[in-house]
């Protein structure tokens, strides 16, 4: 470093660079750009000492605020579950049918069984509750063990031919196919898909009357019109489960399919499936 | 007619002058406006004090709306999305009126520029506005410009700390007061201001006066003219819509030139003398450091501090006033035309002046026809549509809305009887602060029946639904056709009506069927 140089023209002072007859001026910085990066020094500093940041051995300061993320997460989640606990307790303390009758509760209930239906049941039912065949449609008016909030209840709760519990609904369709003659299978089946007008060979529904009267209206009722007590479905209506027409009533006949609902009662919890059955209830078919 | 001699003479540097500012980088030079008095000076006291007014009272002004709805005037409950302004209540989806508003400002700042020129930077600007507040206080306790100018080159002492402390405490009491104030309009007043004084209030309120406090001390006491100069981008874009006819405040050197400290002197010489006695009280009002003599410039607010300053000295020495002036451009060349003989000589004030020292008849004075030209016509109109339109809007709008949501998962349900139902959101916004009860009901899709989930069970075409008071009703719908009348037309309306008046609404819907129905 030797003598100074300024720019004549300016008056500044000059790193005493030159290219090409152009000359660096050596202006400081604008005092608010010099305060600002000090602050934030000083800012950063402090930052490393109220909160956790520099690396140990085995571990790392704490920082004196005592400030975790962990912790702030668990309270968080803590003052989540504390504003819910006047919900809550109004769920675990109503049956499903108080719920249903109170307004707000009911709103409350059926937004939460939304959120737990998209989780556990839409494998199977699908995720506008439309199910597929073997896994009922839930928007419908048509229920194999019943469409009341109760009864919806119960069937979330136990689930249906579930073997971990013992009060699940249980009843089983035998295999006509060891039961009755194939010429009586092929009549019986004329005489059901008769009862929904969809008989490929209407001639023999007579006959199956007599099949259907002897084997099959214990359980489906002289009518037809099932038993929800024993999850026989109404076959006289628009709404089949696997299949509609002759051919699959056949096939149903000689060996039924049978599906599976596990129990969710013990999975999910009481409230869980209270408010799964609100939701359900709330899709247009309860009763 | 007191001589020109006995006309007070200042000694003061338009430091933001083009022609001696300093470059960048070097600290800035303070400006010591003095006090001014005059016509203007007084319309400014007049629009200060009801733009302060309008600020620091409107959120305490009460309006009843009934026991559904906040009794605060004017009032933008973010928290709930709804903007209160005395009769008129605005939900989120009808923000468009304030866009509007937005349309007609701009308009009416492009009418108000093309007549008067930059009169919102000189009157009504915030930055104007508590600049002129912040220089009172300055000048109630460190005195008039050269008192000021004393203190500030002084070394510190006693008297120049405390001066100082009370100056910029007022400053801050006047920043806390103006962010304060702000926070007011989003939140019920009364109750708000005793929240905040106990350390209630949310934290964002408190955040929010801290910046405003923060801006108002920092543009208003300390940075002053350079928010104007460097920071706003409006002198740029406002030179634009200036034209011949706009006003502006103009230093008339056709009649002023060739300024002369000693008038008796250079006229016993026989030398040509303006009007200006180059005496500087123009520049020592000036709140932004300019000379105005040096003509139009960017830096200038056209507060018109200086046209009262001048006219004050115009009145010592005998002289017509408006020797700085509201001029047009137009004007101004016409008369500058006369004085230098059509640009062929320098100013000659004897050019404009008659026999009898009057200024003479060919000179052009301002009038009010030239504000009447195409282009201010065309803003007036435009903004007048927008007004009518928005107004018409208004008057015309709904307190009743209807939307619908379909249910496109499943889109259709087939139920045990072979008839199909569809499933429908819908959304009864009423909006007005009063519970009202509506009739909900379809039209077209011949047999069909609705059922509403938790209200009523029971089929029918038509159900009464009650909503509560400015709130949205949402409701599931579910609409089932008999499986005979299927594919007898898709197309159908929810309709729904208050009960108690005629509002009605209609909501076009669509009924999804398999395809074979169809």
């Amino acid at each position: 470093m030797g003598e100074k140089h300024i720019d004549e023209l300016s008056g500044v002072e000059t790193t005493g660079h030159e290219w090409d007859g152009i000359t660096e001026l050596n202006n400081p910085m604008p005092r608010w750009w010099l305060w600002t990066f000090y602050a934030t020094v000083v800012w950063a500093l402090a930052y490393t000492i109220a909160y956790p940041a520099w690396p140990m051995i085995s571990s790392a300061t704490t920082g004196v605020l005592g400030y975790s993320s962990r912790a702030d997460v668990k309270n968080e989640l803590a003052a989540a579950e504390a504003a819910k606990s006047d919900y809550i307790e109004a769920v675990k303390s109503n049956s499903v049918g108080d719920i249903l009758a109170d307004d707000k509760l009911r709103q409350l209930a059926t937004a939460a069984g939304s959120a737990a239906f998209k989780v556990n049941c839409i494998q199977c039912h699908a995720s506008g509750a439309q199910g597929s065949p073997g896994f009922p449609n839930l928007n419908d008016d048509e229920w194999l063990w019943g469409g009341s909030i109760d009864q919806i209840y119960k069937s979330i709760a136990h689930g249906v031919r579930f073997d971990g519990d013992e009060n699940t609904h249980a009843s089983e369709m035998p295999a006509f196919a060891d039961i009755i003659e194939p010429k009586q299978v092929n009549e019986v089946a004329a005489y059901v898909a008769s009862l929904s007008g969809t008989a490929d060979t209407p001639e023999l529904a007579a006959a199956g009357a007599k099949v259907f009267a002897d084997n099959c209206a214990a359980c489906h009722g002289d009518n037809a019109k099932g038993n929800k007590e024993l999850g026989a479905p109404d076959l006289t209506d628009a709404i089949a489960l696997y299949a509609s027409g002759q051919a699959a009533i056949v096939s149903q006949v000689r060996h039924p399919k049978h599906g599976v609902m596990p129990a969710w009662g013990a999975r999910l919890g009481d409230v869980n499936v209270k408010e799964l059955a609100i939701f359900v209830h709330s899709l247009g078919g309860g009763e | 007619m007191l001589d020109d001699r006995e006309v007070e003479r200042l000694e003061v540097e338009a430091v933001n002058s083009a022609r001696i500012r300093q470059p960048l980088y070097t600290a800035r030079q303070k400006v010591f406006p003095k006090r001014a008095s005059g016509q203007f000076r007084q319309f400014k006291w007049v629009i200060m004090l009801i733009t302060l007014g309008i600020y620091y009272l409107t959120p305490w002004l009460r309006w009843d709306r009934g026991p559904y709805a906040p009794d605060q005037a004017v009032l933008l409950d973010i928290a709930n999305r709804r903007f209160y302004f005395f009769a008129i209540e605005i939900w989120p989806q009808e923000f468009f009126y304030v866009a509007g508003l937005l349309v007609m400002a701009g308009i009416g700042l492009f009418l108000v520029t093309s007549t008067v020129g930059r009169a919102w930077c000189g009157y009504t600007c915030p930055q104007t506005v508590w600049v002129d507040l912040f220089l009172v206080v300055e000048r109630g306790i460190e005195g008039d410009r050269n008192a000021r100018i004393k203190l500030d080159s002084a070394p510190w002492s006693l008297t120049k700390l405390w001066k100082r402390i009370a100056k910029h405490a007022i400053w801050l009491v006047i920043a806390v007061a103006t962010g304060g104030a702000w926070i007011f309009y989003f939140a019920d007043a009364p109750r708000l201001l005793g929240a905040f004084v106990t350390g209630q209030a949310e934290p964002v309120a408190y955040i929010t006066v801290a910046i405003l406090t923060a801006t108002t001390y920092v543009f208003g006491g300390l940075m002053r003219e350079q928010v104007c100069t460097y920071m706003c981008p409006w002198p740029r874009i406002q030179a634009a819509m200036l034209d011949e006819n706009s006003l502006t405040v103009t230093y008339n050197d056709w009649r002023g030139e060739p300024r002369s400290r000693h008038a008796k002197k250079a006229l016993a010489e026989g030398l040509s003398v303006g009007d200006c006695v180059d005496c500087n009280a123009c520049v020592a009002v000036c709140p932004m450091g300019i000379d105005i003599r040096d003509g139009q410039q960017l830096e200038c607010i056209t507060c018109a501090l200086c046209i009262d300053a001048c006219d004050g000295v115009m009145d010592k020495i005998g002289k017509e006033r408006g020797l700085i002036s509201y001029a047009t451009l137009a004007d101004y060349q016409s008369n500058m035309a006369i004085a230098t003989d059509r640009g062929t000589a320098t100013i000659d004030p004897a050019r404009v002046r008659d026999a009898q020292g009057k200024l003479d008849k060919g000179i052009s004075h301002f009038h009010i026809r030239r504000l009447l030209r195409p282009r201010t016509f065309v803003y007036a109109g435009a903004w007048s549509l927008v007004g009518l339109g928005l107004l018409a809007a208004l008057l015309s709008r709904d307190r009743l809305d209807i939307n619908v949501l379909q249910d496109r998962n499943p889109q259709y349900v087939v139920l045990s009887d072979g008839s199909i139902r569809n499933g429908y959101t819908v959304k009864l916004l009423n909006m007005v602060p009063e519970p009202r009860s509506f009739e909900l009901s379809i039209e077209g899709l011949p047999g069909a029946v609705m059922s509403v989930v938790g209200i009523d069970q029971r089929e029918t075409r038509s159900i009464t639904i009650d909503a509560e008071p400015d709130k949205l009703k949402t409701v599931r719908v579910y609409v089932r056709q008999p499986r005979e009348q299927l594919g007898q037309g898709q197309g159908f309306s929810f309709v729904v009506v208050d009960r108690a008046g005629a509002e009605r609404d209609v909501y076009a819907a669509k009924f999804n069927v398999p395809e074979i129905a169809r």
